[in-house]
């Protein structure tokens, strides 16, 4: 196992506003990590910021991946290097469809892979592939990108595309929230696929029931900008329990 | 209050026994009344509320005169502006008269009589009498009164009872451009009741000469009468087009108007529709493509002055370099107007820091049971859409290119018509994009 992610001391703000306050994380290929915490604790923000959203200024700290220094990348720059974001909102484009995008973004990041572009049949077979896994209706994939589509086709079409770009690091922003049960395993089950060396997921979630069906290696508890827990699965369940009130007096006391 | 345009009493004078339907009293006496409030109310100003954003000095400056003869145009020459894959009923008016060898000879469903303004005013003038004029403002504009002053010709259409023109009639004016000229059009549809068609009118100027468009089309919609009308403005760099629609509506009529313009150096497009029956509907959606100096004006207006009745406008603009637009949405629910439902939806992409959009909704509310709804924006691509697809590998011209497009494309949706919604994606998206893959893969519905 080597390490894919590396982050060290990341200090995160927006507007001036300091919203991470110093994480440091180790994902290593192969491994799942799973990052809960209560709703205001910076999760979302910690996804973006790794994908490479430019409204988040990062004020310290470092972040290396696959040996590269993360933060010089640009969003796209990213992609090509295996990052993926499955978006908590995806965008609506309408006049844009689904497998357009498909097409373009699994071509682009082959072309700088130095692998060839995937000839029309060959594209047209995987993605129909791809979408039976995730009991996709063909007719979505022909639909303007999102436009239309209910909370739970969204989720779907992002895991799609994960699927399709079969990313190194693939990160889940809230992918389960707003899911009913048989998305959400349609989702689960996008993921297990892929799941194993030389990759590595990154799940941001609110609710633990995501994890009964992708068991993570790894539990980290977000509060206040600061990872102020980490342990086993088994902490997803207490955390189920208890909930996250008595985190909050140890990120209080953690707090310089 | 207006520039006044003394020049166009001496052209009227010299050429108003070549006008059609000359010797036609009752016409002489609508032209020469019309000359008066030409002279009376000249061209607008911008102090004049409606054309506060237009300014017309430019134009006011010169001395328009008809073409002597048209511009030749062979059937060849059509190509770039025909809709592929669809039988339709086609007029060619060239420099504003109708071009008869370019109109294929096909057979009419009954009930359905297409003419052209000229012709029926020097054979049947007593048909038009009524109809003529009929949706005009008694306080008309200077630019309507000269399109009766100089009305040339242009399409009637009348459907009968229950008459259904399944396909399309595409209305196409082209412009040959010669210098200093003006086509003055007159169309008239009148849709009897439970009729229905589909009219597209493309106003096209290949060269670019200094020319004036100043064209009219009279809609009338008798009870439960159903029309959807397109209207593309691709004229040249040069090319002045003032044009009105005015529609009037009986009970539970619908009309649609795709008011689509991407050609022109000045376009005002007024478009007023009068809700005069019970459950009427209208839906206006508009989209305006400008870039370099091109100044596009839309000014609409809907008279809700039933109970039930719905309205509905969607108007995008996109504006590249040092170009211009104006949305003015005026909606006016009058008190018997109960139960009226309006919505009104307008929204700006800038694509420039000199390009400059102006809105204006204005709506006009006496009754007390409606339900009126309006969003206006005027902005720059969506940074978090930008992030989207720059996070799905797209550099970010691409995905800025690839917004733009889908920014058009929202109102291209909304076109029934198959073949010129693809006639507009393929000119948008080699304009906004110049990517064909886009069209492969154009989304299905």
């Amino acid at each position: 196992m080597n390490a894919l992610l590396s982050i060290k001391d990341l200090h995160v703000s927006v507007d001036g506003k300091a919203i991470l306050n110093g994480i440091d994380l180790v994902i290593n290929t192969g491994e799942v990590h799973a990052i809960m915490g209560p709703n205001g604790s910076g999760k979302s923000t910690f996804a973006q910021v790794l994908a490479g959203h430019e409204q988040f200024e990062v004020t310290r700290g470092s972040i290396r991946y696959a040996d590269q220094d993360l933060l010089a990348l640009k969003p796209e720059e990213r992609a090509h290097a295996g990052i993926f974001l499955a978006f908590q909102y995806p965008v609506e484009i309408p006049g844009v469809s689904n497998i357009y995008l498909l097409r373009t973004a699994l071509n682009t990041i082959r072309k700088q892979r130095g692998e060839a572009e995937l000839d029309a049949m060959d594209f047209l077979t995987l993605v129909k592939e791809r979408a039976a896994i995730m009991q996709m209706d063909e007719d979505l994939l022909y639909r303007s990108v999102n436009a239309g589509f209910s909370g739970g086709e969204k989720k779907r079409n992002e895991i799609l595309q994960l699927l399709m770009l079969e990313p190194r690091l693939a990160i889940l922003d809230e992918t389960d929230s707003g899911l009913d049960i048989d998305a959400l395993q349609m989702v689960a089950n996008g993921v297990n696929t892929l799941r194993g060396d030389p990759r590595a997921f990154l799940l941001v979630t609110h609710y633990q029931r995501l994890l009964d069906y992708i068991k993570p290696d790894f539990v980290h508890v977000l509060a206040a900008g600061r990872l102020v827990k980490s342990g086993g699965p088994e902490l997803a369940l207490e955390l189920e329990q208890r909930g996250y009130g008595w985190l909050k007096e140890t990120a209080a006391g953690a707090a310089p | 209050m207006s520039l006044p345009q003394p020049v166009y009493r001496d052209t009227f004078q010299r050429l108003q026994h070549q006008l059609p339907g000359a010797g036609v009293k009752w016409l002489s006496r609508q032209r020469d009344s019309a000359l008066a409030t030409l002279q009376q109310q000249g061209f607008p100003d911008t102090r004049v509320e409606a054309w506060k954003y237009t300014d017309l000095r430019n134009l006011g400056r010169h001395a328009f005169k008809p073409a002597d003869e048209c511009g030749g145009i062979a059937e060849a020459d059509l190509e770039p502006w025909l809709f592929e894959h669809e039988p339709m009923h086609r007029r060619v008016f060239v420099d504003g008269r109708l071009a008869p060898r370019l109109c294929p000879l096909r057979t009419l469903p009954s009930g359905v009589t297409l003419s052209n303004l000229a012709a029926a005013l020097e054979q049947s003038p007593d048909e038009l009498e009524d109809l003529l004029g009929r949706t005009l403002d008694p306080d008309r504009t200077g630019f309507d009164a000269m399109n009766t002053a100089f009305l040339q010709d242009g399409a009637f259409l009348r459907l009968d009872r229950d008459a259904v023109l399944e396909q399309p009639l595409h209305l196409l004016f082209i412009n040959t451009g010669q210098a200093e000229r003006m086509t003055t059009v007159r169309n008239v549809i009148m849709a009897g009741p439970g009729s229905s068609a589909t009219v597209i009118e493309s106003w096209v100027a290949p060269g670019d000469a200094v020319s004036l468009t100043n064209t009219v089309t009279e809609i009338v919609l008798e009870e439960n009468a159903s029309l959807q009308h397109y209207k593309l403005a691709q004229e040249g760099d040069s090319t002045t087009h003032i044009g009105g629609t005015y529609v009037r509506q009986q009970r539970d009529s619908r009309f649609t108007s795709h008011s689509i313009a991407l050609g022109g150096r000045l376009v005002r497009n007024e478009l007023q529709v009068d809700l005069n029956g019970r459950g009427a509907e209208c839906a206006l959606n508009g989209l305006t493509v400008t870039q370099g100096r091109q100044h596009v004006d839309n000014n609409t207006r809907i008279d809700h002055r039933q109970p039930h009745a719905s309205s509905n406008e969607w108007y995008r603009s996109i504006l590249d370099d040092r170009s211009r637009t104006v949305f003015s949405g005026r909606i006016v629910v009058h008190p018997d107007a109960q139960k009226t439902r309006a919505q009104q939806s307008n929204h700006s992409l800038l694509l420039s820091p000199q390009a400059e959009a102006d809105a204006r909704p204005q709506f006009e509310i006496y009754a007390d049971d409606v339900q009126c709804t309006h969003g206006c924006t005027v902005g720059e691509l969506d940074a978090e859409a930008l992030f989207y697809l720059r996070s799905r590998a797209l550099d970010s011209e691409t995905a800025r290119k690839l917004l733009v497009y889908a920014f058009a494309a929202d109102v291209l949706e909304r076109m029934q018509l198959q073949p010129v919604r693809r006639y507009l994606e393929q000119q948008l998206a080699a304009r906004l994009t110049g990517n064909d893959a886009l069209l492969r893969d154009a989304p299905r519905h």
